[in-house]
């Protein structure tokens, strides 16, 4: 309020000075594009604060036209354009809205202002911003910057986007000097730039094609390694994906035994959890709706749990044993779970947010952003890898697990209460499944069909990576999620796909086993 | 004992139907709703078979059509492609509704047209689709391809849409996205466009992993020429698409995505924020002003309300709902005027018939295509979730169902052709 106030009493003191121009204001207004690219731009180089709150409330579709006065939008309170004071709500208001050209222009003119902003990290996001949108028209604003910046970080970054401005200057020399300053970028952006200098059609100069000719070579080998990396990365990132989904059903199929066709369903009661864990979050918390998903962790796990021991409890303890019967009843609970959820939830799919520190990405090169929510879910199954391993080789639930499968009767024999444990450990495998969907309820619709998706997949991975074994779900999860993203670079996501399941077929008739056979007298019990 | 109760069960229910078709047929004109209430499709098809139902209550509030209420039957395919014509000659044969209004995949309006022809009745399908059709028993009340695809790319040809020289197709592959690119390419040739500059790209349907495809984009998108997105991802793979977009920091002021499949319900389920400025070309948006769209988005909400539909206090409109309820207004003026509901009297009555619709517009049905002159918007992605109109046309545009971009299209007469 105080701030305000002030602003008020420098408006009044000042008045000559600070007002805007009303000409150029009006001219926002305009349905033509290219009057408001003017206005924008003369807005630019304006000297008046004003001009840039007006401009970064136009960005926000909030500049609003009410008769002849062009006013916007501050914390709720309508200020007037021209003079930058608060006035009275206006009787009607009509939002001045505005396309992607216009959008773009005024990204630029706002990373303009920002160019002179005290905090240097601003100031190198406001450079980085502008390397999409150099223009020949920048020149003598990127001119006083470049004189004014003292940072090491941000200097560089400002002289590449007065090269880049230069890039169409009508002197050979001045393009010369910034084709080969641009040599040191790393930018597809740049790349795109520099190709037309390498034309003879549009290039007259020879000097500035050959140099054009190097620097474009030296951005190339840089891209190729963000491409490559990349292309590492998302197969990390389905891997790990593939990993969180399989490992619960590497545990009630690989260790247990049981074919459980209602394993996708485990996972969509995980990512439903996540879903309703986020709505009481909003409803009741809603200042650290941020950290709802670390609250969602629990809750998917035992609710996923919760579910399993039902069904051990209830259907397949009855059927161990008999698998046939066990495909269809719980085939069966898949159905009817699919429909509770239709009936609690809607039809619908369901809009899980990512929390706003799992929305972008890092931009670790030019052409490599890596998003967040893929790290943070890269890191996830790491963790839930370690838990499950902790839990099957280091605890005592795990040993009795483990003895229960390999040998019932003499587990029993010894006191170990094998009804218990199978039920423990079912609901264990269930709700690994829940803490997978909580995983892919940041990255895939939750609806109640989801788990479908994701059934087919998680069969592919245990068999393949050998029955009974959790580091072989771990290869073949790796394995499957590099080579079906190489091959969809290569072939198109269509292709890929029956390319991996033709490759899995002629594997599991070579190796039936899988990667990873279990050795021993238990083998082929 | 299942079979017992089995059979229980439809001996209860055939025995309600008689005796309602008994008490009921002499003051009501039944009308058929074949829309997927669930599986795939359930998503979209849910929303259509609400407008419909409201559309079919107000006009029953206003007095029914020539004096008699009318009495919707609904069944539900199930994203079933064959049960689709099982449920429409159930419709026809068993119910004797007069008219259905339904389907939403070309797939399932492929698979029920011969039901139609063959017991000669009539079907209004209101969802935009790839053209290369003209039936005799079905009017089609979405646009074809004239009137959406064609036009939001000579938009990012233009120089408001950013001048765009490269463009990628990138599809859900089946028929309307294939034939659509089909299309589209040929009229990308026709204004210049080599074929080096145009990457056409497929996914199966429900695919959820676009990191690859993404970074395809940017490699394509980095080779010295402005390039567009046109997007005929169908169903509910466009959250993941758009996440991923919003999240690999592709933005719509370097590359634009335009999409043909993407409206108010669709992105109901996505954050909007990071996808400002990304494009859809339909023949109406619930952003439109106008008092006929006021009151249909009201009525609409009401209507959520009231039938305690999920979510609704963000219940949307979109193109499809505005074309479902344009198409049953103007079956009621056509039977008003041939005072008949006979299929043949219906089907001339109605060429010629005007509405006042929600995009602003007075649409009117072709007297010889069975398409609707449709007036075509292109609207940015606000950050609230809504569409800003960014570029439309002066007025309805006439429908051209058979492309002139695919060979030997020109041969094909215009009109509907009586078949006997």
């Amino acid at each position: 309020m105080k701030k305000l106030l002030f602003a008020l009493l420098l408006a009044c003191a000042l008045p000559a000075w600070s007002a805007l121009d009303p000409a150029v204001v009006h001219k926002l207004a305009d349905d033509d594009s290219d009057q408001k690219i003017a206005a924008i731009q003369q807005l630019a180089q304006s000297v008046d604060p004003v001009a840039e709150r007006l401009l970064k409330a136009l960005s926000e579709d909030g500049v609003y036209v009410s008769g002849d006065t062009v006013f916007f939008s501050e914390g709720d309170k309508p200020v007037d354009a021209v003079t930058g004071k608060v006035i009275a709500t206006p009787a009607s208001n009509d939002s001045i809205s505005i396309n992607n050209r216009v959008r773009g222009v005024l990204d630029g003119a706002l990373a303009g202002v920002k160019l002179f902003d005290p905090d240097a990290a601003v100031r190198l996001a406001a450079a980085r911003a502008l390397q999409e949108k150099v223009t020949p028209e920048l020149i003598p604003l990127l001119t006083r910057a470049a004189k004014a910046e003292t940072d090491a970080k941000v200097a560089p970054v400002i002289v590449q986007l007065l090269a880049q401005a230069n890039l169409k200057n009508p002197d050979p020399v001045a393009r010369l000097v910034a084709v080969q300053a641009l040599a040191e970028s790393a930018s597809p952006n740049t790349r795109s730039l520099l190709l037309p200098l390498t034309d003879p059609a549009t290039e007259k100069d020879d000097k500035v094609r050959a140099a054009a000719q190097t620097s474009l070579r030296a951005i190339d080998g840089k891209l190729a390694w963000g491409e490559n990396l990349g292309r590492v990365f998302t197969g990390l990132s389905l891997g790990s994906i593939l990993l969180l989904a399989s490992l619960g059903l590497a545990i009630t199929y690989g260790v247990m035994g049981v074919i459980n066709m209602a394993h996708g369903e485990l996972l969509m009661v995980g990512a439903y959890s996540a879903y309703a864990v986020q709505s009481l979050f909003r409803h009741y918390l809603p200042g650290a709706i941020d950290w709802y998903l670390p609250a969602a962790v629990p809750v998917a796990f035992f609710s996923a749990a919760i579910v399993g021991m039902v069904m051990e409890r209830t259907v397949i303890r009855w059927l161990y044993g008999r698998p046939l019967e066990t495909l269809l009843a719980t085939w069966g609970i898949s159905l009817i779970l699919i429909q509770g959820a239709r009936t609690l939830f809607g039809a619908q799919n369901v809009e899980v947010a990512n929390p706003s520190w799992m929305s972008g990405g890092i931009a670790l090169l030019p052409n490599l952003v890596l998003p967040w929510n893929r790290i943070v879910i890269i890191g996830f199954a790491l963790s839930v890898l370690l838990l499950v391993w902790g839990l099957m080789n280091k605890t005592r639930l795990g040993l009795f697990v483990r003895a229960v499968t390999q040998n019932r009767p003499m587990a029993g024999c010894v006191g170990v209460p094998t009804q218990r444990i199978d039920t423990l450990a079912f609901g264990l495998g269930a709700g690994i499944a829940g803490l997978g969907g909580l995983a892919l309820s940041q990255i895939a619709n939750v609806g109640p069909e989801m788990g479908q998706g994701y059934i087919v997949d998680s069969f592919l991975v245990v068999v393949l990576g050998g029955v009974g074994q959790l580091a072989g779900a771990v290869y073949a999860a790796l394995g499957l999620g590099i080579v079906a993203k190489f091959l969809e670079g290569w072939a198109g996501a269509v292709i890929a796909k029956i390319i991996v399941l033709a490759i899995v077929i002629v594997f599991i008739q070579r190796r039936p086993q899988g990667l990873f056979a279990l050795k021993g007298r238990f083998a082929d019990s | 004992m299942k079979r017992c109760i089995a059979l229980k069960a439809v001996t209860l229910a055939l025995i309600a139907a008689v005796g309602q078709s008994a008490s009921a047929a002499e003051d009501t004109i039944k009308v058929g709703i074949l829309h997927s209430l669930s599986g795939t499709m359930a998503i979209s098809e849910t929303a259509l078979k609400e407008t419909a139902l409201m559309t079919i209550a107000d006009i029953n509030a206003h007095g029914g059509v020539m004096g008699k209420k009318l009495e919707p039957v609904i069944v539900d395919p199930a994203s079933n492609w064959p049960l689709f014509a099982e449920k429409a000659r159930q419709l026809i044969t068993k119910d004797k509704v007069a008219v259905v209004f339904g389907c939403w995949t070309s797939v399932s309006r492929k698979s029920v047209l011969p039901v139609f022809k063959e017991l000669n009745s009539l079907l209004f399908y209101p969802v935009q689709y790839e053209g290369e059709e003209l039936e005799k028993n079905v009017f089609y009340t979405g646009a074809a391809p004239n009137q959406q695809a064609i036009p939001a790319v000579e938009y990012l040809m233009s120089k408001d849409g950013g001048e765009a020289k490269r463009f990628v197709l990138l599809g859900t592959d089946y028929v309307y996205p294939r034939t659509t690119n089909k299309i589209l390419r040929a009229f990308l040739k026709s204004k210049g466009i080599a074929d080096a500059d145009i990457m056409e790209e497929y996914t199966p349907f429900g695919h959820s992993d676009y990191q690859t495809i993404i970074a395809k984009i940017k490699d394509f998108s980095a080779q010295g020429k402005k390039t567009a997105v046109i997007s005929t991802i169908n169903g509910d793979s466009n959250v993941p698409f758009y996440k991923e977009l919003g999240n690999a920091g592709l933005k719509a002021t370097e590359v634009p995505v335009v999409a043909f499949s993407v409206g108010e319900e669709e992105l109901r389920g996505v954050d909007t924020k990071p996808l400002v400025g990304e494009l859809a070309a339909w023949n109406y948006f619930m952003s439109l002003k106008n008092p006929q769209n006021d009151a249909f988005t009201k009525m609409y909400k009401e209507w959520a309300v009231k039938n305690k539909l999920p979510n609704a206090e963000t219940a949307v409109t979109n193109d499809p709902m505005e074309a479902t309820y344009v198409g049953i207004h103007m079956w009621k003026q056509a039977v008003e005027k041939a005072k008949s509901t006979d299929t043949d009297k219906v089907i001339a009555a109605m060429s010629g018939q005007t509405f006042k619709a929600p995009s602003g517009f007075t649409l009117e049905m072709d007297p010889k295509n069975h398409h609707l002159h449709k007036p075509v918007f292109i609207g940015e992605v606000k950050g609230n979730g809504q569409f800003n109109v960014v570029w439309k046309t002066k007025g309805p545009v006439k429908a051209q169902p058979w492309s002139p971009f695919i060979a030997g299209n020109d041969k094909k007469k215009d009109e509907v052709v009586a078949s006997k």
